[in-house]
């Protein structure tokens, strides 16, 4: 009430006294400012104390701390590389960049599995068939209750008691599945298809433009113009067109046995399968939840007046409950899929050579412990704030608009 | 529909003859045909999902029940011959290696005449959950009784008084292991998270409150794995020449920094959920800091996170099998050790199937009871 006042002259008799720290315990400042020091000091005490052991360790170990080393020789193999890399003559630097890219091959094709699986899983649960939703709150259930370390130790398992390459399993005559992994045709990569996919590229952009321009014209006349054409059009045609003025070159390297082992083609191992399987079937009881409960949380009047509008059920879903169910959505979504990236340094025990693999090896080999942990830690927080910088972008664009 | 025929007024009534409602809104093949044969799709995945469901059932009860080998014959020198085992491979589970392995999945390699010691110890720690879980103990003797069974469980595991013999820790393993790390790693880690989500709400405080985020944050950016990576190698160099923690005592040091760091965010956001008028009331009243936070603030905040930190309790009662990475014999650890026998080579997914159950019913029945109690606070909610 007495800041409702707006008479100037008050303003001046009702501040608070300005007053100085007074030496008393008494007074709060005073105490905060003692806590404060109190706790401060005794933290950077106890790191002191850690950090003259650690340097006293050191130097009674003989380990230089820098990163030096990194340009040192690994010598190690790693069996999946992204980048060119030799044993013999790479980097400790190239190696932990394998382990990175490694790292990100299995988090970004994990997210994107495990939020389709889930969501269907999600939906399943709300279905009104009886036997579907049941089946996928089994799926749910027990999926979370089990450690995912020994889930990925099962599937790991399951994939190397497979048949031997000799005998391995065929799947729609090119695809070769055995204990060492699945081989699959592969497209010969050539300099035409580069440019084929940027045509695509192109494309993309065009046809989001197009439709862009198109949301315009229907703001304006209420009438939508056709979207389909143009995508087909800028999305595939132009692609096409590309590749055929480029002479069309296609070739597909077949898998094929020779001796013992197959030859040829991509091949997937069974530790990125296991990791990859495990992962995304995890999390995806997880999203399945987060999910669901997003979608509880559209109250039921929306389906009905979306219903009563005539709109189609598919229309109801798409214009009316995912728009509100997102945003509950979303944020728990951005903390599975940080669970996700750091889960899938569970890689270690079943042998694929991530960011965690591939330190830890190093830090065994040359000493450099606190480097190869510092550089374990400064690689998941790059991931961990990337994906949050996103999801908060794109939490940010979908929001509801408050006055 | 209609109403019962009546006889004439003032007569004695006749037993009003319900008329049944008809098989299309009621019974079986109703029910049936509303929840799964609703429309084309709805019945053709009905079809679907019951063949493959059935299937999956024959194959599950040909291979665990009918083809299984239960047990096998022991020869002549006294070790077991897993031969029927070996045939069997492909078809029918071994559970006889379960027979012959279960206690060293469960106790490890604790020295085998002495194995009722980490036995009794399990059943303390169930009784443990069960005292805590309920609502009539909830006051301040269950501290006491932590501590006392803490300290029983402790005792019995290192013997070494009243002829017991004294077992060294590095002979520990298997579910006790899990339980100790996951139920001490909690107890330590929840005063620590805490204090930790009161010192990020603190707006007095703002050195403390920045360290708080720094720690919180830190820890959360980062996996488990690498944090007992950390422990491992790192934590010896940290201390003072001379000392040697044991590993069991670094991944538990390492679990309850990053147990507290995850809990604190789930206290914080009790605190977060309280209306401002409390902490309000509270200065109002003339309440200093700690008697507003231990009697007004942390008593409602803690009650309404009960579920979410059940949940986390979850998380991190599975996650204690990660030290595996840094060769701790937990129940997941020792079970792969148990499976690297040379007579039961390739029985692993019978292992895993029951180690799979053991960590079901823990985490199932936290599961279960972190639900009922959201399902009574969301009942006091809306009365």
């Amino acid at each position: 009430m007495s800041g409702s006042t707006t008479d100037p002259r008050l303003a001046n008799a009702r501040a608070a006294p300005k007053k100085g720290v007074s030496i008393s315990w008494a007074d709060p400042l005073f105490r905060s400012i003692v806590w404060q020091v109190l706790i401060v000091g005794l933290v950077v005490a106890v790191l002191w104390y850690l950090i003259g052991n650690t340097r006293r360790n050191l130097e009674l170990r003989h380990i230089a701390t820098g990163l030096g080393f990194l340009s040192s020789t690994a010598g190690i193999p790693i069996a999946e590389t992204l980048i060119p890399y030799d044993p013999a003559t790479s980097t400790w630097g190239r190696a932990v960049m394998e382990g990175i890219l490694n790292t990100f091959k299995v988090a970004v094709v994990g997210i994107v599995l495990s939020t389709i699986l889930g969501t269907i899983i999600g939906i399943g649960r709300l279905s009104k068939n009886w036997l579907v939703s049941k089946v996928t709150g089994c799926y749910v259930e027990t999926l979370r209750d089990l450690p995912l370390l020994l889930q990925l130790l099962f599937w790991y398992g399951i994939l190397q008691a497979l048949p031997a390459p000799r005998a391995s399993i065929k799947m729609f005559g090119v695809v070769f599945l055995n204990n060492r992994g699945m081989r699959l045709p592969l497209l010969v990569w050539q300099d035409a298809h580069w440019w084929t996919l940027l045509a695509f590229v192109v494309g993309l952009f065009g046809t989001i433009a197009w439709n862009r321009s198109a949301n315009k014209t229907r703001d304006e006349t209420g009438i939508k113009p056709k979207i389909w054409p143009a995508a087909v059009g800028l999305m595939i045609g132009l692609p096409v067109l590309v590749w055929g003025a480029l002479g069309a070159p296609f070739a597909i390297d077949y898998p094929g046995l020779r001796g013992f082992n197959f030859t040829g083609g991509g091949v997937i191992t069974p530790e990125y399968f296991a990791l990859l399987l495990g992962l995304t079937l995890y999390t995806a009881a997880y999203v399945a939840e987060i999910v669901r409960s997003g979608i509880q949380a559209v109250p039921k009047g929306q389906w009905e007046a979306a219903g009563a509008l005539g709109l189609r059920p598919a229309a109801v879903l798409k214009q009316i409950v995912l728009p509100q169910a997102m945003r509950v959505i979303i944020p728990p979504m951005t903390s599975q899929f940080l669970n996700l990236t750091k889960n899938s340094s569970l890689a270690v025990a079943i042998g694929f050579q991530d960011i965690v693999s591939i330190t830890g090896t190093m830090l065994n080999q040359t000493g450099q412990a606190i480097e190869g942990v510092g550089i374990m830690m400064a690689v998941f927080l790059a991931f961990s704030l990337s994906i949050s910088l996103f999801m908060n972008w794109y939490n940010a664009r979908i929001a509801l608009v408050e006055r | 529909m209609t109403p019962p025929a009546t006889t004439a007024l003032g007569a004695h009534p006749a037993a009003p003859t319900r008329e049944r409602p008809p098989a299309s809104v009621y019974g079986p093949m109703a029910w049936m045909r509303a929840n799964l044969f609703n429309g084309i799709f709805s019945s053709l995945v009905t079809i679907a999902l019951g063949v493959a469901i059935f299937y999956a059932l024959v194959g599950i009860v040909e291979w665990g029940v009918i083809n299984a080998v239960w047990s096998v014959p022991t020869t002549a020198t006294g070790a077991l011959d897993p031969t029927t085992c070996r045939a069997a491979r492909g078809v029918g589970a071994c559970w006889a290696a379960i027979g012959d392995k279960w206690r060293f999945m469960l106790f490890g390699r604790f020295p085998y005449a002495q194995q009722w010691r980490p036995g009794i110890c399990i059943l303390l720690f169930i009784g443990l959950f069960y005292v805590s879980s309920d609502r009539r103990f909830w006051r301040k003797e269950i501290a006491a009784i932590w501590a006392v069974t803490l300290v029983m469980i402790f005792s019995l595991m290192w013997g070494g008084f009243l002829g017991l013999t004294f077992v060294p820790q590095d002979e520990w393993g298997g579910l006790v292991i899990t339980l100790i790390l996951s139920t001490f790693g909690l107890a330590l880690a929840f005063p620590l998270s805490v204090l930790v989500a009161l010192g990020r709400r603190s707006t007095k405080l703002p050195a403390v409150k920045m360290l708080c985020v720094i720690y919180v944050e830190l820890i959360r950016g980062v996996p488990l794995v690498a944090v007992l990576f950390m422990a491992n190698v790192m934590m010896p160099l940290f201390m003072p020449e001379g000392i040697n923690l044991d590993k069991l005592l670094r991944a538990q040091v390492a679990f309850i920094l990053f147990a507290a760091a995850y809990l604190a965010e789930v206290v914080r956001g009790g605190l977060m959920a309280l209306p401002r008028g409390q902490a309000e009331a509270a200065d109002a009243l003339g309440l200093a800091y700690w008697q507003k936070t231990t009697k007004i603030l942390l008593p409602q905040a803690l009650r309404l996170v009960i579920p979410p930190l059940v949940n986390t309790f979850i998380g991190f009662f599975k996650d204690t099998s990660l030290v595996l990475t840094i060769g701790i014999l937990d129940l997941l650890t020792s079970s792969k050790t148990a499976m690297a026998d040379p007579i039961w080579q390739g029985v692993a997914t019978e292992i895993y199937i029951v180690v799979g159950l053991i960590y079901f019913v823990f985490c199932y029945t936290m599961s279960s009871y972190s639900r009922g109690v959201e399902r009574k606070l969301n009942l006091a909610h809306n009365r």
